[in-house]
């Protein structure tokens, strides 16, 4: 449930983000590889070293996403309806995977934003991330 | 017996030096209690935690937040046997204090995200695997008591 101080809330970082998405993005992938090497079982067709192209590409490809369902929080499974279907029927990601993509981007937020990731917007974040990453499970089963 | 690199120790020992330790517990606890609110069941006697601020101006929740933190640096000056060194605080946390244990990741992601906020770049996907890895290792130990 967000409110709309928290909806406004997370337009607004989410509109800061995207100018960096690439360097967030890709940050925020590093850390998951790096914390739980597990999850790179997922991107063994990428080159996911440091700072490679395939990283930038990729975790810009995600901010772009996330600042997209920001815009259209009421709106997350019609917009996301493509991605969803991507992620149930081609990826086929194991649905813990997201909680741990989560966390690593709060914590990206938190070493970029400092003190300006305050506890009300860590937690508008968070719950954001949750009902984005339940559309994109929505359809694998 | 938790097998510890020496990059790890050191990455470990680097961030508890850095981090202002009071006030990581202090934020930490409200953070949870702030992003989590069915934590909150356990406080029931720490006075208003009606909304953030309420939260973040709590003495009781600030003074419970620097009990929790030294509680990890417990563990921190004990990495080779957090296990034993946590058996009373686990049989506590089951027997006296009945806190659901999948409770204690939710804080440790927050104690995390406040030590993010306060290293910044230092904070580097290295020095958060091993800090996560500690954090993986204590919530585990004050759970092992539990039946």
């Amino acid at each position: 449930m967000l409110s709309n101080t928290e909806k406004e809330l997370i337009i607004q970082i989410w509109d800061k983000m995207l100018p960096v998405a690439e360097e967030i993005g890709s940050e925020a992938l590093l850390r998951m590889f790096t914390t739980f090497p597990k999850t790179k079982t997922y991107f063994s067709h990428l080159d996911i070293s440091p700072r490679s192209e395939h990283l930038c590409c990729h975790g810009k490809k995600i901010v772009q996403a996330l600042a997209e369902g920001a815009r259209n929080i009421s709106t997350l499974t019609t917009t996301l309806a493509p991605l969803s279907r991507f992620h149930a029927y081609q990826l086929r990601i194991h649905p813990t995977n997201f909680k741990l993509f989560n966390h690593c981007i709060l914590v990206t937020l938190a070493c970029h934003m400092g003190d300006n990731f305050t506890p009300v917007a860590h937690a508008a974040i968070d719950k954001f991330l949750s009902a984005f990453s339940a559309v994109l499970a929505e359809k694998f089963r | 017996m938790v097998e510890w690199t020496d990059a790890e120790r050191k990455a470990i020992k680097a961030v508890w030096e850095k981090i202002n330790v009071d006030a990581t517990g202090a934020q930490a606890l409200a953070r949870c209690l702030i992003v989590y609110p069915w934590t909150q069941r356990y406080f029931g006697s720490f006075g208003s935690l009606s909304d953030a601020a309420a939260i973040m101006g709590n003495k009781k929740v600030a003074a419970h937040g620097k009990v929790v933190i030294n509680g990890l640096a417990l563990a921190a000056k004990n990495m080779d046997n957090i296990k034993s060194t946590y058996a009373p605080l686990s049989v506590l946390h089951s027997e006296k204090l009945h806190v659901d244990p999948d409770n204690f990741r939710l804080l440790g992601d927050c104690v995390t995200i406040v030590v993010a906020s306060q290293l910044g770049r230092a904070f580097t996907p290295d020095v958060q695997a091993a800090w996560q890895k500690f954090l993986a290792v204590a919530v585990s130990a004050l759970g092992k008591q539990y039946h």
